[in-house]
């Protein structure tokens, strides 16, 4: 990152390309990565392109068809209300993947503000942001988000905010640490100097150099966040019925196990398999973007 | 050590006081009026006024900050709803289940996650690594509770071979409560066991690239013994931390395991106060585990300055 601006003869236009063109080779040429990525694509488009899809409505209830197993007029069976499981589950993969997005920019937006103005400030602000951070990083991260979603209510929205508000911290702690180590950086050293004021100086210079280790943290976030959303809905915190969502799905498929595995057998491998996918993305990027590599 | 325990115990005062707050907030920021949940069905203004006296509700918000906080420091964490019992005796009933849980979790955890971890740094670029590596990254990835639910369909519906629910206490007959616990404790170790191994393998290919490795190799030691005694050993320090550490995963865990496999212990209590607004009960359960993480924080400290001489001297 330093090389940036260590070496005069070198414009920052000149080295972002090449840096970026640098990590994008990396990622590419990390297998498990582009597998990721591929896995990630293929579950948003797929929720992206619910309504356009020939399944039937996810709450459409056939008395006529309950607890029917995989057919080719019902590819992954129906429910214990004949609803068709392959369209509960596309959809319920467009509330799960709000809820891991959603969560996550609620936990970036709110965290690395806090964070940045912690290592950038220091002194009692510092002290102030770090006390909280660490309380509510004493409270493990799930029974944060339950407690949280159950004084705030059962809904999806309460879900992703409580989710979002237990994944804070993570954020807090991550710029903070970073923020303190791009303020040894000669170039913000040569920036002080120069006299920027305060809101410059963390836009131009700290938030662009924090923001890779962000993105990664962001991006496995995600697939916690995604896990939480599920585990909140299989308890009834998450998404209400009849809306559907992997978690809630299971919630009820572990009722009619013996009957209808297909039920709980299909969510359970679309969160795995999203959540897998963002893992690979994740440890790849982190790769990719490692600046001790380059 | 004693000075640094105790001086690790006053950096902690802070951050208990910081997590009462937080749990003390979590009720007053609750929507309603809380002398209506507990009056019932009653509506009479003298009554509600009365109850409202006698719980200080009237007081202002600090003075009601103080008298919980003094409650809560001689036990006092409040009544159930529910059941009518004292929180803290709910916490204590319910305690040594996840406890017996967790213990075995984190045993078939550090079975399976120490000697992978160990395996994969050792045959680094191997397909042992990859399998290794492929397995932990799954580990991560599923979700406990459809683990959980896949297990049960397989191993006791289908194969009849383990009990599908139900607890067993420990004192009344120990095989029974090991085989009722044992599909439920592979299920909650299984994302310990990975992040474990994780660490493990890192862990242990920096150790792998010591000198004193070189020395030992170049004495001609057995490859065994060099792995054992000589890496391993000195790759335990940041393992033993980041299991201490792996405390609040393990709880978070149990809730769900708990649910699952209708176990009686504490995850199931959050779960049935959340449900039945037994807010008081919610409350206990966080402040109760945040202090017990601190604890674990402090004993990770610890048992990482015994375990690293370096740190002892300073």
């Amino acid at each position: 990152m330093s090389t940036l601006t260590t070496d005069p003869r070198r414009t920052a236009a000149e080295v972002l390309p090449q840096r970026q063109s640098r990590i994008w080779r990396k990622f590419r040429a990390n297998r498990a990565a582009l597998l990721g990525g591929v896995i990630v694509g293929f579950f948003v488009l797929i929720a992206l392109l619910a309504p356009l899809l020939p399944i039937p409505a996810p709450t459409a209830t056939d008395w006529g068809a309950v607890r029917k197993a995989p057919s080719a007029a019902h590819w992954f069976g129906t429910d214990e209300i004949g609803r068709d499981v392959l369209s509960r589950m596309v959809w319920g993969g467009q509330a799960s993947l709000m809820a891991g997005v959603v969560s996550v920019a609620i936990a970036v937006f709110l965290g690395v503000p806090l964070g940045i103005l912690a290592g950038y400030l220091r002194g009692w602000t510092d002290a102030a942001i770090s006390r909280v951070t660490e309380a509510m990083l004493a409270a493990p991260f799930l029974i944060l988000a339950i407690a949280l979603a159950a004084f705030l209510g059962p809904s999806l929205t309460n879900a992703m905010i409580a989710i979002g508000l237990s994944a804070m911290p993570i954020f807090i702690r991550l710029a903070r640490a970073q923020t303190m180590a791009v303020m040894t950086e000669d170039y913000v050293e040569s920036a002080r100097a120069v006299g920027l004021r305060h809101g410059p100086m963390i836009w131009r210079y700290i938030l662009p150099n924090i923001f890779p280790p962000i993105l990664v943290q962001a991006t496995l976030t995600i697939a916690t966040a995604i896990i939480a959303e599920a585990s909140l809905s299989f308890l009834g915190l998450g998404q209400q019925p009849p809306a559907p969502s992997w978690g809630s799905m299971l919630n009820v498929a572990k009722n009619f196990l013996e009957q209808a595995p297909w039920m709980a057998l299909y969510p359970g491998a679309a969160i795995f398999l999203v959540v897998l996918g963002f893992n690979l993305l994740g440890d790849g990027l982190r790769d990719a973007l490692d600046p001790r590599d380059h | 050590m004693l000075a640094f325990i105790g001086r690790r115990l006053l950096i902690a005062i802070p951050t208990v006081i910081l997590i009462s707050v937080f749990v003390f907030a979590l009720q007053k920021l609750l929507p309603g009026d809380p002398v209506l949940v507990m009056a019932g069905e009653e509506r009479d203004p003298a009554v509600l006024e009365y109850l409202r006296e006698q719980y200080r509700l009237n007081d202002p918000i600090p003075v009601q900050y103080m008298i919980w906080v003094g409650n809560a420091l001689q036990g006092d964490l409040g009544i159930s709803l529910r059941t009518n019992q004292p929180v803290l005796a709910l916490i204590a009933q319910k305690l040594p289940v996840t406890l017996q849980l967790a213990v075995m979790a984190l045993v078939i955890a550090v079975v399976i996650g120490v000697p992978a971890g160990v395996l994969s740094a050792y045959k680094k670029g191997t397909w042992i690594d990859w399998l290794a590596n492929v397995a932990a990254l799954s580990g991560l990835s599923v979700p406990n509770f459809w683990l959980g639910i896949m297990l049960i369909l397989l191993v006791s519906v289908k194969l009849g071979w383990l009990p599908a629910s139900g607890y067993q206490p420990f004192s009344d007959d120990p095989l029974q409560s090991i085989r009722t616990m044992l599909m439920p404790a592979f299920v909650l170790g299984t994302g310990i066991a990975a992040t474990l191994m994780r660490h493990t393998r890192s862990a242990m290919l920096s150790v792998l690239k010591s000198d004193y490795i070189r020395t030992a190799r170049a004495k001609g030691l057995a490859e065994h013994v060099v792995l054992i005694k000589h890496a391993l050993r000195n790759a335990l320090v940041p393992i033993v931390t980041v299991t201490t550490l792996l405390f609040g995963e393990l709880l978070a865990g149990a809730v769900l395991t708990e649910q699952i496999f209708t176990i009686p212990g504490f995850g199931k209590l959050v779960v049935d106060a959340v449900f039945n607004r037994d807010y008081a009960v919610v409350q206990g359960i966080v402040l109760c585990t945040g202090i017990a993480f601190i604890f674990m924080n402090l004993l990770a400290d610890v048992a990482y300055r015994i375990l690293n001489p370096r740190m002892r001297d300073k």
